[in-house]
Order: C-alpha cells, then sequence, then structure tokens
C-alpha cells in the first residue's frame, strides 16, 4: 500500500530491530528485539527464560555476527554450558572464539555485611570490561532479581538498576533483562516499570495433565507485533515460537490438480482430482476405509516422485503399512526410497500446540507435497473442541501456505449425524468426502459421496466403495424403486437386470425371425404368381394370335369368293351400267 | 592493585600481585588481610578507606594489611572477588573469607563483618 502512493505517505521510520534468530520470534515482533534497548522476558520457574535469553545470544553471534555477554546471576558457566549443550549450542567453541563472555555473577547467600551507603560499579565496570573485550552488541543479564536476595537495601538497589538499564542504551547493546514471575506484577520486583520498551512473557501451563509453554509479547514500544499467545517449544533445535494465527487468509489458490489415487474419484472430482494446496477431510464411522483412502492418495503422490508425509495418530507406521499391503498398496517401498516419512505419535504425547509445532517443523524440515493427518478427531479429549478447532484452522492455514495438499481423516461416531463432524472444521476444508455404511439385506457396505468440493463441478452421486485386493474401487450403486441398493443386494439386482436383458434380446430375435419367414413367404408367393400370370399371358397371346388370323383368312375368304362369282367386280361400273 | 596515597601507615601491597598475601599470611600467621574495592576516587571510596584505617589501627593495630583495588584500572579483578557493590571490603585472611559492603561507617556492623565482635 505504500509503495502505491509514496507521496501520500511518509515513509515509516521502522524502529531499528535486533534479530533475535528464533524460529518465530522474529515474525511476532515483526524482526526481533528492539535494537540498542533492553526487553524484559519474565515468566515462572522452568518456562524457558534462560533459554530464550540463551539462544538470543548464541544466534546473534553465529548468524548475526553480533557478539553477546552473559551475565548469569543463577548458574556458573559450567552448568550453563552443559544445560545449553542439550539445545546443540557449542558455548565453549563460541566462548573460546571470543564470539560470546559468560560472566557468573556470585550474590552470595545474605551474609554480607552492610554498612552504609554503596553502589553497584562493581557490577558495572565487570559489565562494561566484558562488553569491551569481545565488542559485545548484545547483553543478557539473567536473573538480575537475584542481587536483592543478595544485597541489602532494595532502595538502593532499585536506583541502581535504573542507572544500569540506562546505562545499557547508553552503550546501545541490545539487553535482554530476565525476571521471575511476581503474584501481581510481570516480575517479582516490578522491572517492568524500569524495562518499558519491550515486555515478553513466558508461561508454563498445565491443561488436562499436558503441559505446553507459551509467549506473549506484551508490549513493544515504537512497534506493532502479534499480540496472541504463541506456543512454543524448546527441543534438540533450541526454541521455536508458532505464529500460526498471525496468518491470514492471503494463500494464492492453485488451479493445477492432484490426482486423487483412485482414478474413479478422480472423474467424480470433474475429472482430475483435488487442487494442489487444498484441504481434503474424509470423515466417515468405523472401517469404511478412510486410511485406505489417505494410502491411496499418499501412495499416488510418491508414484509421481512427490514428498509426502504422515502423520499417523493411532497406529504405528509398521502397522499402516502392513494393512495397507493388504489392499495391494506398498508403502514400504516409498519409506525406503526416502519420499514418504511416518510420524507417529500417541495425542497424549504431547499438548496441541506441541504437536502442531512439532507438525510445523516436521514440514518445514521434510518440505512435503502432500500431508495425511490421520485421524484428527483422536486429538478430542473431553471438551476440548474449540482448541482443537483452533489448531486445525491454523494448520489447515500453514499447510496452504506451503502449498502442501492435505488430507484429514475424522472419525464419525455411529450415531451421531454423519455430516457433522466431531471437530466442526466442515467449514475449513475445501472438499469433503464422505465415506458412511449402508446396511441393507443384512449387510453392511461401504459407500462414498462428495459432501462438497469447492470450485470444481464434482458428482452428486452416491458410490459403492469397495476394498478389493488391488485397492480401493467406486462402483456405481444401484438406486431403483426400493431405494440404494449395495453389496450383494446389488449384485442380486444386477443379475435380475441381466435376465431381463437377456429375455428382451431374444424376443427382439424372435420377432426378428419371424418377420424374415415372412418375408420369405411372401417373396414365394410373389414368385409363384408371377410364373402363373407368364403362363397365362402366354396362352391369351396365343388365342389373341389365332384370333386375329382367323379374321384376316375370313375376309381373304369373301375377296376370294367375289373374285370368283365375277358378279360386280366392281360395284360402280355395276351402277353405270344399269342406266 | 594500588594503595591509597593518602594513607601512609597503610603497609603497601603490589598492585596485581594476589599472591603477595599468600606471601604475607606465612610472615605473619594472624595478620589480616583485607581488600577494600572501590572504582575511582569518589566520596565513597575516600570516606570507607578513613573509616576502615581507623577501625583497624583501634583494633587490630600492628596485624593488618590494607590492599585497596581500583577496578576502573583493574577491572578484570571483579571477577575474582566476586564484586558487585562498591565499595566492597574483603577479608581474605583469615579465612573464612568475608565481605563488607558499603563505605563502612557503621563501625560495629564492620566489626561484626569481621568477626571482632560476636553475631547476635
Amino acid at each position: 500500500m505504500t509503495k502505491s502512493r509514496p507521496q501520500a505517505l511518509k515513509p515509516r521510520t521502522q524502529l531499528p530491530k535486533s534479530p533475535t534468530g528464533i524460529q518465530g520470534l522474529d515474525e511476532i515482533t515483526g524482526g526481533g528485539l528492539p535494537k540498542g534497548r533492553p526487553t524484559l522476558i519474565c515468566g515462572g520457574a522452568g518456562c524457558g527464560k534462560t533459554l530464550l535469553a540463551m539462544e538470543f545470544l548464541v544466534r546473534g553471534a553465529t548468524q548475526f555476527n553480533e557478539p553477546g555477554v552473559f551475565v548469569a546471576f543463577e548458574e556458573n558457566a559450567k552448568d550453563l554450558t552443559k544445560n545449553v549443550a542439550s539445545l546443540g549450542f557449542d558455548l565453549k567453541d563460541l566462548i573460546s572464539r571470543k564470539k560470546i563472555v559468560v560472566d557468573f555473577v556470585y550474590v552470595g547467600d545474605g551474609a554480607l555485611e552492610a554498612t552504609g551507603e554503596f553502589n553497584l560499579d562493581g557490577l558495572f565496570i565487570r559489565l562494561e570490561h566484558a562488553i569491551d573485550a569481545i565488542g559485545a552488541k548484545r547483553v543478557v543479564l539473567d536473573t538480575i532479581e537475584t542481587l536483592f536476595s543478595g544485597l541489602p537495601n532494595p532502595l538502593i538497589l532499585r536506583a541502581e538498576l535504573r542507572r544500569l538499564f540506562r546505562w545499557l542504551k547508553d552503550k546501545g547493546v541490545t539487553a535482554i533483562i530476565t525476571g521471575e514471575r511476581g503474584e501481581a506484577t510481570l516480575t517479582r520486583q516490578g522491572l517492568e516499570e524500569y524495562v518499558s520498551d519491550c515486555v515478553i512473557v513466558l508461561d508454563h501451563r498445565v491443561s488436562d495433565q499436558v503441559s505446553s509453554r507459551r509467549l506473549r509479547v506484551v508490549k513493544y514500544r515504537g512497534s506493532t507485533h502479534g499480540t496472541n499467545e504463541y506456543p512454543f517449544l524448546i527441543d534438540e533445535d533450541g526454541i521455536s515460537v508458532l505464529p500460526v494465527t498471525s496468518l491470514g487468509l492471503q494463500q494464492i489458490a492453485s488451479t493445477a490438480r492432484i490426482p486423487t489415487g483412485v482414478a474413479r474419484l478422480d472423474s467424480m472430482l470433474g475429472g482430475a482430482g483435488y487442487y494442489r494446496g487444498s484441504s481434503v477431510l474424509v470423515s466417515g464411522t468405523a472401517g469404511t476405509g478412510k486410511t485406505s483412502l489417505a494410502a491411496h492418495f499418499v501412495a499416488a503422490a510418491c508414484r509421481r516422485g512427490e514428498r509426502a508425509l504422515y502423520f499417523a495418530f493411532e497406529e504405528s507406521p509398521s502397522q499402516i503399512m502392513r494393512n495397507m499391503r493388504s489392499i495391494g498398496i506398498d508403502l514400504e517401498q516409498w519409506v525406503q526410497k526416502g519420499l514418504l516419512r511416518f510420524q507417529a505419535n500417541r495425542p497424549t504425547f504431547a499438548g496441541l500446540e506441541m504437536h502442531l509445532t512439532t507438525i510445523h517443523k516436521a514440514i518445514k524440515a521434510f518440505e512435503p507435497q502432500v500431508v495425511v493427518v490421520d485421524p484428527l478427531t483422536s486429538f478430542i479429549s473431553g471438551g476440548n473442541e474449540t482448541e482443537v478447532k483452533a489448531m486445525v484452522m491454523r494448520l489447515v492455514d500453514l499447510l496452504k501456505i506451503s502449498q502442501v495438499t492435505s488430507l484429514f481423516t475424522s472419525l464419525s461416531l455411529s450415531g451421531a449425524a454423519l455430516e457433522q463432524t466431531q471437530v466442526a472444521i466442515a467449514s475449513l476444508v475445501d472438499t469433503w468426502l464422505l465415506l458412511r455404511d449402508i446396511e441393507i439385506g443384512g449387510e453392511r457396505n461401504r459407500g462414498m459421496y462428495i459432501l462438497k468440493s469447492r470450485g470444481m463441478a464434482h458428482s452428486n452421486q452416491i458410490r459403492e466403495f469397495l476394498l478389493t485386493d488391488y485397492g480401493v474401487e467406486l462402483r456405481d450403486v444401484y438406486v431403483g424403486p426400493s431405494g440404494v441398493l449395495t453389496g450383494s443386494a446389488r449384485l442380486v439386482q444386477e443379475a435380475q437386470e441381466q435376465a431381463a436383458l437377456m429375455t428382451r434380446n431374444q424376443e427382439v430375435e424372435r420377432r426378428q425371425i419371424e418377420l424374415e419367414r415372412k418375408r420369405t413367404t411372401l417373396e414365394a408367393q410373389i414368385v409363384a404368381l408371377r410364373a402363373e400370370f407368364a403362363v397365362q399371358e402366354i396362352a391369351s397371346m396365343k388365342i389373341i394370335g389365332q384370333e386375329q388370323a382367323e379374321n384376316a383368312q375370313l375376309a381373304q375368304e369373301r375377296t376370294d369368293m367375289g373374285l370368283s362369282r365375277k358378279a360386280d367386280a366392281t360395284p360402280n361400273k355395276q351402277k353405270g351400267g344399269s342406266k | 592493585m594500588t594503595t591509597d596515597p593518602t594513607m601512609p601507615a597503610t603497609p603497601k601491597a603490589k598492585p596485581d600481585r594476589p599472591a603477595r598475601v599468600g606471601t604475607a599470611r606465612k610472615a605473619k600467621p594472624d595478620t589480616y588481610i583485607l581488600r577494600l574495592y572501590v572504582a575511582g576516587q569518589t566520596p565513597k571510596s575516600i570516606a570507607a578507606l578513613a573509616n576502615l584505617k581507623k577501625i583497624c589501627e583501634e583494633h587490630l593495630a600492628g596485624r593488618y594489611q590494607i590492599q585497596v583495588v581500583d577496578l576502573l584500572e583493574n577491572p578484570q579483578l571483579a571477577r575474582g572477588d566476586q564484586i558487585l557493590a562498591i565499595p566492597t571490603l574483603v577479608r581474605k585472611l583469615p579465612l573464612p573469607v568475608r565481605k563488607i559492603i558499603g563505605d563502612l561507617s557503621n563501625t560495629e556492623r564492620v566489626l561484626i563483618g569481621l568477626d571482632l565482635l560476636p553475631r547476635e
């Protein structure tokens, strides 16, 4: 927007920021922590303050060429090095390369005698010495509130802290100050009064016996920032914050299509399958073939040479592979070729956010074109539907933005309305395939239809869904006066129809033969009549000839007779002579 | 490490040489080695040193050594004794190490801090 109207809007002067390099945090803060200013990070015990601060320093030193000083008030350098080694940070190496200085400040156990006024020049001098030694641009004070337990006279301490933060600003270093969460205040000693540029709160919460860590930017002076609570994860790669809810709806919709793996289903979906980057929901009651459909989809993707990621929450990878082999889908070959990766976890293994984050990370690492989540419904455990929905929404967003085609399976409980998925996510997905069982004649058969498929013409018919040795097959169901027939009822009906057809065919044949026979008969009669006529004609012609001959004979005879009598040879002479 | 020139009676310690403290201890086993950390010649440091001298003369006459460390000149020394507050008085000897912070204006508390008076 600013680009289109450069004259009308003054170019925004963005606050200079110092990137943290922490996955997701830079997105929330719009580029990092305020450069050259102190940032307060507070939270309860064990919520990851020290790690966040340490990662800020390590990333700064390794990625942004900004050396850093870590002033540890609680742990000594040795313990700290050990602790962060589990996150893959080689602190020892960074220290020896003069990228990081760790200064352990032992505050003491309060057994100090205080006799009159003092200041914290000792700390200032140490800090300055450390900063100057490596030309540090980043400083972490972890946790400075320890001073209050070790040193007497809080009044002096407060004044000195105020001076310290101002001094840090003057020094131009980007600082992180950590603080323990207090009862009513953000930190026990109210540090937020002194550090007012940026305040980030970390939280560690347990709900349904599953704990999750969250991060929130409470305040960021002079900058916009995401205000939500973002879940974050600490694992072997450090911290990753998941700012998925900050995503908007700006995904690019692809017009490319991607086959479903079942040819008949492709033709039901306008002949070409799903849209690339769309989300597909396959819902149905137990045993209706959701996983089989997913396996088809995955196998088809791998056959095209695409990568597929399969998140299994109820079956182990080997179980899925065995089961799919029974319907003729060999998934193992794709796993061996590295095109298919399974990630199997119990839903209860972690909180929703943690799952989302692991999914996010796995997608980032593997970069699949196709993702299957099987089944989505296993996340629901007592009244957390809204959370699940929020999670699914974020997941769908994430997948769409990475142009990943996703297939979710969802188990509907029998008895419940089929159109009502357990997680009300129907509105989020683009294509919804409904698998249902149809009970007729003491049989249970599978039926499938497309409930919706955005942006494409799709079949509105129910298909019978068969699991054969060669995979999923879709058949037309019999729809007649007695309703929808499937299974053997359909077979019977088909046989009956076959018989009826045969009868009809025979009837036609019979009539044709009869017609032919009639024609032959008539033609024979015609020939006979013609022959008869010919005979009669000849006879008649003969008589006519005789009679003509006889007539001629008579005339001749009369002439001859007159001549012989000579009586009046010429009538004219006779007339004249008698006068 | 520097010795405050305004205090002539103090036995001098050479700068940057904590090892010398050990030598001194061997020579006089019951000597109090006291190290005062300051940052420049501020009124507070001057007052602290003056107070310290007075107390030592009164209670430890003849068996004490005062070393004054100016952290502005030797900032790296702050780490060794874990100095945060200025001024800080460290009793290096006799062991255990004791620390007293402030300008030493309260004689009684200084004496308690140096274990010259029993703690209540």
